[in-house]
């Protein structure tokens, strides 16, 4: 009974218990018919937005009005560097992947220039950050629907015991990012400075150390990002990114972060990115249109948000 | 010179004054539009004329509509990602129920306005982040878009698109129309004493609740507002391009962000400029395809110009403000 | 105006506790007493903005059952907070519009802006403010005129009473001097007000009667002709003469060097020196450099700047808890730790053993009173989050610790706790540089130098130290190199 209380005050587990009452309503619907393989395909897709959501959570603990829109963008040319290295060939999977991660990398430290050099709020600094990345992307990439090697098409699907081995990867790598939330003194850093940057500055923390590697961390993740889900949608294209503008920002604060800043949980990643693809696939097997799917998307997210309540007011 | 003044030792007069960087920042928004109204006369020289401005300035008035309406907003230093979406539901309310049924159209309209009004309460009384509040209704408005008009059509009302391509003598309309929408709402909230009130929300809520007045209702106002000027916006829009599509709008929200800024506003604290958001749009309208089609540069590189051309004008004012602070 | 045994409590803390206050019509009334003593959350129950949780307000003899900020405004009661009020967004006249609803209609602006010009002429002639002004532009003492202007402005409601709490705290003795005047001024007219100052001279020499508080109560009422600087200092609590040779009078530079700064805008003369194991005390009236230099010394320590040397790590104790100090969503172990992260990993994790160790030893050391570490730091009152920023610093690496204030609204018991304690790291050969506006912190400190106008104006060592020369140097008028005594080493 204990444990179950305690279970019940972290705020991550909501999200999977959303997700859990939503895979039961799907499986309810089809009377139990592909209950597995619809966990199946919902992990492989929360993958992705495990991880850039764990980019974008690091952004945003740092403190109103940080966020990364520059994410879809960078997604996008990321597939496209990695495709292109990688040339269809096994042997440059290493290669293409390390390209990707580097051109993720860059989008991020160019977004800390911006923000830092120029002073240009962070919303801003991203936004137009991804228009230049976009045309890079266009300019780069156009008309190429370069396949991904097999063997990295094959290992972005490889499934043990109905479990994507990506799933596993995001598992352990979601674990990882709690560790070095919770336990290491980048983690504290963040935390620290989404709470007070003046304080945390004052406190001996060296803030903008720590900026520029949150906002590079966020880019490098895109980066993987696009990199495997050209791989799993067997070739790169511009638009590969575009649901993961929003669908980052919702993961994160559906998952139980603040979005005043100084809060963050790993945990609830996940469970709202499964939260959100069950969502759409039992809005699927109801058959209902595009549009309802939107507006319950919607109109949930808001409801999600009004229960969990505000922050208390940041004076 | 009272000893008040040496208490903080500041310039207050002359070119280092913080009066005069603050001219200097109001102006910036009409340099950067003067700038590029110039390098368009450059390349081509044809495109300043009554015609020309008609054309190019065309679709500054909804993208205009937006900004003043994500202006409001942002004045109470929330942010609305839903405005684009919206103006895409608003656009397809007005191509479908308003041309058809007119009354229920304009019963909708009204009480989209009431959501908005609602949502600032609801962002209000719960504290909740509006970023994620707003984020949550681009989805609803989106859906509610698609299921009214789930493919491209419907049809303006006549007597929009009518007014919508109005051509008065001399002065193109998109012109009129952006002076009369910077001067109204410039007076309305720069200039009245409610706006006082309004604005002082940004800056120190807690002196404006001391005064003895509603900060929920302060909130409720400011989205209210923007609620109309959204569907201001779609309306204009529609009476544009004559026809609606659920996706029209989609890319104001970050326009309207956009524009504020560029016009001289900040995320937080209450300082915006109306005038300077309407200029700061009708740029972004110029810069985004008329500018870049007379310079020949290619589509692909379209979008990253419009990106460059943001984050110029925003250093040029870091820089400004940077000299404000180190006075 | 009559309070009866208001009552106000937050969580456990009792803020007030059975206050009695009566305001004649046509009187100044003084309130004095130590930060924390309850003057503050009385004026904010009399604005109306706070709440009384018992007792009874009456005004002009009707007892007040729903009393708001409304309601004050209706009954002519106006109140100048200690936080500045104004919207810096805004201009000077809108400013005035914000608290004078009956500034609308046509031409709203341009009846503000006379309104609160004519004010400030009367108060504070020569102020140099234009109603057209935004207010984010203004000096702070600027900004406190335009405050004292809007409150003494007169629209449709009547004037009866104001509330100044600590109004001369950003003005010179110039600007201090025309207010206090015409708060007399304005007596005779038949305004009363409450006057909140820590400057004892102000109160003795405007107000008719003084009120002092301390813990809560009132513990002395009287006229002010009853009252001396010595009588109030003893009614308040605060008089105790340390015996003091206990700050060892040693001759400086015999230790090593440890932060040789000179505030900004200052190019020759003297600057501020600090050797090892000395209490360095930064005096002046607040907000007259002492921070900024105190700020920059930390940057220097930081990332370097020239001109300024600093030579051991560098530790800084807020003063502002809030805005400068504490991280409210977490525990008051995690709060001490933060700037020791280094020192607290076992391989490349922080481990919450040495977490906890580290908090339990300076909880025992300095005595903040919790049960559980693990509690939020919010849990913990005022005076013991403070300590908490002590521990944070003391327990760091930090050879040098700064303090920007850091007692303000902390309770006496706590400040002797914690002067013996930096004492104690002083001898143990910790520099401290001490930045405080209270006189008897500044008699813990070895040497002392005073502030104005971001200048360094007097040096004093220990035994030159009296309140009448930091007094005297604070509020001189032509800080010139006269005063200052160049300091050779």
């Amino acid at each position: 009974m204990n444990a179950i209380r305690t279970l019940l005050a972290r705020p991550w587990i909501w999200s999977f218990i959303g997700a859990l009452i939503v895979w039961l309503a799907a499986i309810t619907f089809t009377g139990g018919y592909g209950a597995g393989g619809m966990i199946t395909a919902a992990l492989s897709l929360a993958v992705f937005m495990v991880i850039v959501g764990i980019g974008q959570m690091f952004v945003i603990t740092l403190g109103p009005g940080n966020v990364d829109l520059s994410l879809p963008a960078n997604i996008g040319l990321a597939s496209a560097v990695a495709m292109k290295v990688m040339d269809g060939s096994n042997s440059m999977i290493a290669v293409g992947l390390i390209a990707a991660l580097a051109s993720g990398m860059a989008v991020g430290a160019a977004n800390y220039l911006l923000i830092r050099v120029l002073r240009i709020p962070p919303i801003i600094a991203t936004l137009s950050s991804s228009f230049i990345v976009l045309s890079i992307d266009i300019a780069y990439g156009r008309g190429l629907q370069i396949k991904p090697p097999p063997a990295f098409a094959d290992f972005t699907n490889i499934q043990i015991l109905g479990i994507p081995i990506l799933a596993i990867g995001g598992v352990i790598f979601a674990f990882l990012a709690g560790i070095a939330l919770q336990r290491m003194i980048y983690g504290r850093s963040v935390l620290a400075i989404g709470q007070n940057m003046r304080a945390a500055w004052l406190a001996g923390i060296p803030v903008e150390r720590i900026r520029f590697l949150t906002y590079t961390l966020s880019g490098a993740l895109g980066g993987i990002n696009g990199a495997l889900l050209a791989g799993y949608f067997r070739g790169a294209s511009v638009d590969i990114g575009n649901e993961y503008l929003l669908s980052s920002i919702a993961v994160v604060v559906i998952g139980g972060t603040s979005v005043a800043g100084g809060k963050a949980n790993v945990p609830g990643i996940w469970g709202a990115s499964l939260f959100l693809v069950l969502l759409l696939t039992m809005l699927n097997t109801f058959g209902v249109s595009a549009g309802v799917r939107l507006l319950l998307t919607g109109l949930i997210i808001v409801g999600v948000i009004t229960a969990a309540g505000g922050q208390p007011a940041q004076r | 010179m009272s000893a008040v003044t040496s208490a903080e030792p500041a310039v207050r007069t002359g070119w280092r004054s913080p009066a005069f960087a603050r001219m200097l920042r109001a102006l910036l928004p009409a340099l950067s539009l003067a700038l590029i109204l110039i390098a368009i006369a450059w390349l081509n020289p044809r495109a300043i004329s009554y015609f020309g401005f008609n054309l190019m300035l065309n679709l500054a008035i909804p993208i205009a509509l937006a900004t003043i309406a994500q202006m409001f907003v942002i004045t109470v230093n929330e942010l609305d990602l839903s405005i684009g979406t919206f103006v895409g539901f608003v656009g397809c309310v007005t191509a479908t129920w308003l041309r058809d049924a007119p009354l229920l159209g304009v019963i909708v309209l009204l009480a989209s306005i009431g959501v908005y009004a609602a949502l600032g309460a609801l962002i209000h009384l719960r504290n909740l982040p509006s970023i994620v509040v707003t984020l949550g209704m681009s989805f609803v408005w989106q859906g509610l878009a698609i299921l009214m008009l789930p493919k491209p059509g419907g049809k303006a009302p006549d007597w929009l698109q009518g007014f919508m391509s109005l051509k008065p003598p001399f002065v193109p309309f998109p012109v009129i129309a952006a002076i009369v929408i910077a001067l109204g709402v410039h007076f309305a909230l720069m200039r009245t004493s409610y706006g006082a009130v309004l604005r002082g929300t940004g800056g120190n809520a807690q002196a404006i609740r001391r005064a003895g007045w509603s900060i929920l209702k302060t909130k409720v106002t400011m989205f209210a507002l923007a609620g109309v000027f959204g569907v201001l916006s779609g309306m204009a829009l529609v009476g544009i391009t004559t026809s609606a599509d659920a996706n029209l709008g989609n890319g104001y929200t970050l326009l309207a962000i956009a524009g504020v800024i560029l016009g001289g506003g900040e995320f937080i604290g209450g300082r915006v400029s109306p005038i300077g958001a309407v200029i700061g749009a009708l740029t972004l309208a110029l810069a985004a395809s008329p500018l870049l089609t007379f310079m020949h540069i290619p589509p692909d590189w379209q979008v990253a110009a419009n990106g460059a051309i943001l984050i110029i004008v925003l250093a040029a004012r870091a820089l400004i403000s940077r000299r404000e602070a180190d006075r | 105006m009559r309070l009866d045994g208001v009552e106000r409590h937050f969580g456990a803390v009792r803020a007030l506790d059975g206050v009695d206050l009566t305001v004649d019509s046509r009187s100044c009334v003084g309130l004095v007493g130590h930060n924390g003593a309850g003057k503050s959350t009385l004026m904010h129950i009399l604005a109306g903005s706070g709440r009384a949780d018992r007792g009874r307000i009456t005004i002009g003899g009707h007892e007040e059952t729903a009393y708001s900020v409304a309601r004050a405004q209706k009954l002519g009661i106006r109140c100048v907070f200690q936080e500045l009020s104004l919207c810096p967004n805004l201009t000077v006249a809108e400013n005035a519009r914000i608290t004078h609803a009956s500034l609308k209609g046509i031409g709203w602006r341009k009846h503000s802006a006379a309104l609160i010009r004519a004010k400030l002429d009367e108060i504070f002639p020569g102020h140099g403010i234009d109603p057209s002004d935004v207010v984010g532009d203004l000096a702070i003492g600027q900004r406190q005129m335009v405050e004292v202007a809007r409150a003494f402005t007169v629209t449709e409601d009547p004037l009866h009473l104001v509330i100044l709490d600590e109004p001369t705290s950003s003005l010179d003795a110039h600007t201090a001097g025309q207010l206090l005047a015409f708060v007399r001024r304005a007596v005779d007219q038949g305004i009363s007000s409450i006057l909140i100052s820590h400057m004892l001279g102000e109160i003795l020499s405007t107000c008719d009667r003084v009120v002092v508080m301390r813990d809560g109560k009132v513990v002395a009422t009287d006229t002010a002709s009853a009252f001396d600087r010595d009588r109030l200092v003893a009614t308040m609590g605060g008089a105790r003469q340390r015996d003091k040779t206990e700050a060892a009078a040693r001759t400086r530079g015999e230790t090593a060097l440890m932060v040789r700064a000179r505030p900004r805008g200052q190019t020759a003369g003297a600057e501020l020196v600090a050797h090892q194991g000395e209490i360095i005390g930064l005096a002046g009236l607040a907000g007259h450099g002492q921070t900024r230099l105190l700020l920059d010394v930390y940057g220097a320590a930081m990332q370097g700047r020239p001109g300024i040397e600093v030579s051991a790590p560098v530790a800084l104790v807020a003063g502002d808890r809030q805005t400068d100090g504490i991280f409210p969503l977490w525990s008051i172990a995690q709060n001490i730790g933060i700037r020791s992260l280094a020192g607290l990993r076992r391989g490349l994790l922080l481990s919450p053993e040495r977490e906890e160790a580290l908090a339990r030893s300076w909880q025992e050391k300095i005595g903040i009173r919790t049960p559980d570490l693990d509690n939020n730091i919010l849990s913990l009152s005022g005076g013991n989050q403070q300590k908490v920023l002590f521990a944070r610093a003391l327990g760091s690496d930090a050879r040098i610790v700064l303090m920007d204030d850091p007692m303000r609204g902390v309770d006496i018991g706590t400040k002797l706790e914690v002067y013996d304690l930096i004492r104690e790291e002083a001898r143990k050969g910790r520099t401290f540089l001490w930045y405080t506006t209270e006189m008897d912190e500044l008699e813990n400190c070895d040497h002392v130098y005073v502030f104005r106008n971001g200048r360094i104006v007097a040096d004093l060592a220990q035994s030159e130290l009296t309140e009448e020369k930091v007094i005297q140097s604070s509020f001189e008028e032509s800080g010139g190199p006269a005063t200052l005594r160049g300091h050779a080493s």
